[in-house]
């Protein structure tokens, strides 16, 4: 059927659009708005940012967070992943039961875990029956920023392992298993077959995963607060102070535009370390 | 050892791996949904036992009778349906357009695709506070719900692209054969095929928009959503409250994935069985 | 190299027996095709000896070691798959040298090797290439080169130039045969085309519904068919099946007559090579329907008594279709079956 040529781009002109709206415009505004110093000149956000009490810790917080939780996450989302493959009855009912904190907001997976860790909490009553402990123990507050971070991180693996499964079953479910296969015929352990062929032809799904779970992972906010309220500060949540609290909406973009550039930057690291020749492709 | 023996042995290892993964899942879900039934005092129970004290589904009416909560609810609600909407008109035609043509246009915006996926777009949200309150959309459940349906997008577009994708070219040609129009034709060939998998996107939209918290926090004062609300409430409220409001939270996102799991794959973009 | 041995191996999936109870011996450095049609279980038969599947029954003896509950790893095989599974990320030299690599041999014996079975292969100028470059024929040698470079005990290979085309095939075939007989490695090949199972077995099992209906050299199979079905599937066209009576220790047609010793319907299979084209009176009325010019020869597909023919007559012979021809056939080239059991007298 002859169609006017122009028909596919009428079709994706309106999310064009839309996205070139809120997305291309507030991220020129942002990048403007951080070098809007005022009298302090263009540095003056950043200044101010960088001068923060806060600055530092939040800083390290959020790289500590996103050091222990992706990594913990990639390996359990591809043992889970491979897990899977072996399954045969029940296969959907368990995909099913390890996706469901997909649907989990951060906020509420924070709570969640709130409910388990909190004084007179779950844990808590666990370890009482195990005679470890003597009585409601407190592991969320500010004089125990150990556990306080575990939980923080516990919290996160626990509800956005579904993101990175979902993206690593779909790869693994692309690898057609004659490979397997003829590395098995041809003498190979599974831990041979598992880092020889698997992983490496997992390289494309493992890249996808790890970037979007990465720059998700450096905006980390609502499981902080609900958790650990302000004693564990974190880069997103100091921007949000900035915004809401102190009104100074300035400085809550330089912060904006710190967390963008970080995140532009491990982008640009895992697809020069994950890059396959392109005749090494399938 | 034979070989049947260990066999069975790295069976039991791994069935109780399994097993425990899924309790890993569901237990802490479960556990929250205890604390919001039980209330006050099953919160302060010490120790805790796993059937609460009081267990009634009273203490969540309370909860969500408390000012603000209803209505921060009925925010969500409505947020949440906007951007459900928003997302599939922009995202559907834009998600047909990538299946059946091929078009030089068709690289950069699935390149503008991924780039919105993998970029801290909530954080745009703090420059677009000027922007709302200039055009009066501050402190609005549409406002948010812009913002959202710019997370949701390209959701939208990815998985109409495969849906279309998986409709068989010959359907639609058949029908042009015998009369219909291009619009016809999909009106009447493609839509009613793809339905099903569009729901599967449009409850995906929902649960986006749902579920953040950071833009609907920073956008709204009055006209909270539920997540922002709790966010807001987080330090003055008592145990409790939190935990019935983490548990509403829940409950509805995931029914909902539920609804959409035998599309989650085509959700990211990638086929599979 | 070894030898083979199945013992009672069955399959069941469900309801349903994919394998009967098989038997089978291939000798050291011997060449056996499975062949039959899809869903007779062959490739299942490959797969349980190769340890990808498990059996419901029986056992696997690869020489005198009982494999039968072995990982696929330990049981001293190489594999040729039907898409190849020609590792993309590695080179063609990293492909070949796999299984080399997975025993631990030390880097010279892997140069050797690998160089060795790429010439045999033809592959040498492709080792540093990635497959990615290479076209469907050259990847083929590239399976075959990683099996023949492990120098297996037995080589296994699961319908492997079913993905090639017409052409190609063919020269494959011939290199494959040449190869292996060089190579002298113990084979068992699975394919559905009879033409390729008679051109390199040096035995073909005809399988069919789970059971090797026969197992005998090329030859053999075609001309002494144990069964209406290996004389239907084997050779092309397939064998032609009369049901006749035979009387008094006689089976008689026009034009025919042979001793017997069951008296009753029988089946008198023959090829369409195999009969004298004579005039309508001297022989069988064979009434001609579709006369197809296949270059080499006429293939005419008519009807005896009802019953649908199919004959082979010079390329040059004037036949055209309502034509009525005489069969004479050749007493030392028929076969007789039950009618009932479909199986040789």
């Amino acid at each position: 059927m002859p169609t006017s040529r122009w028909l596919p781009y009428l079709l994706i002109a309106p999310a064009s659009v839309f996205l070139a709206v809120f997305f291309a415009v507030p991220l020129v505004q942002t990048i403007v708005l951080s070098f809007d110093g005022g009298s302090a000149g263009i540095w003056g956000n950043y200044q101010r940012m960088l001068g923060d009490l806060n600055f530092n810790v939040s800083l390290r917080n959020t790289f500590m967070l996103v050091l222990t939780v992706v990594p913990l996450q990639m390996m359990l989302a591809i043992g889970m992943g491979l897990m899977l493959q072996k399954m045969q009855r029940g296969r959907d009912v368990v995909l099913w039961i390890w996706t469901i904190p997909l649907g989990v907001s951060d906020l509420a997976a924070g709570l969640v875990w709130l409910a388990i860790l909190q004084n007179t909490g779950y844990l808590n009553t666990f370890l009482f029956h195990l005679g470890v402990i003597d009585g409601p123990t407190a592991w969320l507050n500010s004089e125990t920023p150990v556990t306080l971070f575990i939980a923080v991180a516990v919290a996160e693996i626990w509800r956005s392992t579904a993101v990175v499964l979902v993206i690593i079953v779909a790869g693994l479910q692309l690898i057609p298993k004659e490979f397997g296969e003829a590395a098995e015929i041809f003498g190979a352990s599974p831990w041979q077959k598992l880092t020889r062929v698997t992983l490496p032809m997992l390289k494309p799904s493992l890249q996808s995963a790890l970037i979007l779970r990465t720059v998700l992972a450096f905006e980390v906010f609502a499981a902080v607060y609900a958790i650990g309220g302000r004693n564990i500060p974190v880069l997103v949540g100091e921007a949000y102070v900035w915004q809401r609290d102190n009104q100074n909406y300035s400085v809550a973009a330089a912060y904006a535009v710190l967390i963008m550039v970080i995140s532009l930057a491990a982008t640009a690291v895992y697809l020069r370390l994950l890059r396959e020749k392109p005749e090494a492709r399938a | 050892m034979t070989q049947r023996a260990t066999g069975s042995f790295k069976g039991w290892l791994y069935g109780s791996g399994v097993m425990l993964l899924c309790v890993w899942v569901l237990l802490p879900i479960g556990l929250i949904g205890l604390g919001a039934f039980g209330g006050r005092p099953a919160v302060y129970q010490w120790p805790k036992t796993l059937m609460p004290a009081s267990l009634s589904l009273d203490q969540l009416a309370v909860f969500l009778k408390i000012e603000g909560v209803w209505n921060a609810a009925l925010n969500s609600v409505l947020a949440a349906s906007m951007t459900m909407v928003m997302a599939l008109l922009l995202g559907a035609p834009a998600g047909y357009a990538l299946a059946r043509f091929s078009f030089k246009g068709a690289t950069a915006f699935r390149l503008m695709i991924l780039l919105t996926r993998a970029f801290p777009l909530a954080i745009l949200a703090l420059p677009l506070t000027v922007l709302f309150i200039r055009a009066g959309l501050y402190d609005t459940a549409f406002g948010v719900s812009l913002v959202h349906t710019a997370l949701a997008l390209p959701f939208a577009a990815m998985i109409t692209a495969s849906l279309f994708a998986g409709i068989p070219r010959e359907l639609e040609e058949a029908a042009w054969v015998f009369g219909c129009t291009r619009w016809q034709a999909f009106v009447k060939v493609v839509l009613p095929l793809a339905l099903p998998g569009m729901a599967a996107a449009a409850i995906f939209a929902f649960v986006i928009s749902w579920n953040e918290v950071f833009a609907a926090s920073v956008l709204t004062v009055q006209q909270r959503t539920l997540t922002a609300y709790l966010l807001t409430v987080l330090s003055e409220s008592p145990l409790h409250y939190r935990f019935a409001g983490g548990f509403i939270l829940i409950v509805p996102s995931v029914v909902f994935i539920f609804a959409v799991r035998r599309y989650l794959f085509a959700l990211w973009g990638v086929t599979s069985r | 190299m070894a030898a083979i041995t199945i013992e009672g191996v069955s399959k069941r999936f469900g309801a349903t027996m994919a394998l009967e109870q098989l038997d089978l011996k291939v000798a050291d450095g011997e060449f056996v095709a499975l062949l039959g049609p899809s869903g007779c279980g062959k490739t299942t038969l490959l797969r349980i000896i190769a340890g990808l599947e498990t059996r419901s029954s029986g056992r696997v003896l690869i020489g005198d070691r009982d494999v039968s509950d072995l990982p696929p790893a330990e049981r001293g095989l190489a594999m040729v798959f039907q898409n190849y599974a020609v590792f993309p990320h590695l080179t063609v030299f990293e492909n070949v040298a796999f299984g080399l690599r997975m025993q631990k041999r030390d880097e010279a014996t892997i140069r050797r090797q690998v160089n060795r079975a790429a010439d045999l292969l033809q592959i040498g100028p492709y080792l540093d290439r990635y497959p990615a470059k290479l076209s469907g024929g050259q990847r083929q040698r590239v399976a075959v080169a990683r099996a023949l470079a492990v120098e297996p005990a037995v080589l296994l290979m699961d319908e492997p130039l079913s993905n090639l085309d017409a052409l190609l095939r063919l020269e494959m075939r011939a290199e494959l045969k040449s190869v292996l007989k060089e190579a002298g490695t113990t084979t068992l090949y699975v394919t559905h085309d009879q033409t390729e199972a008679m051109g390199l077995a040096d035995r073909i099992a005809v399988m069919h519904k789970g059971v090797i209906e026969q197992i005998d050299t090329p030859t053999r199979i075609y001309s002494i068919p144990s069964s209406t079905f290996v004389g239907g599937f084997v050779g092309s066209p397939p064998m032609n099946f009369l049901t006749l009576e035979a009387k008094n220790g006689v089976l008689a047609c026009e034009g025919f007559s042979m001793p017997l010793a069951h008296d009753g319907p029988v089946l008198l299979g023959f090829r369409g090579e195999d009969v004298r084209l004579v005039d309508a009176s001297q022989g069988l009325a064979f009434a001609v329907r579709v006369v197809e010019p296949m270059g080499s020869h006429l293939l005419l597909t008519g009807q005896v008594g009802g019953e649908r023919i199919r004959v082979v007559a010079a390329p040059q012979a004037e036949i055209a279709s309502g034509m009525t021809l005489g069969l004479q056939l050749d007493a030392a080239r028929v076969v007789v079956m039950d009618t009932q059991t479909g199986k040789a007298l």
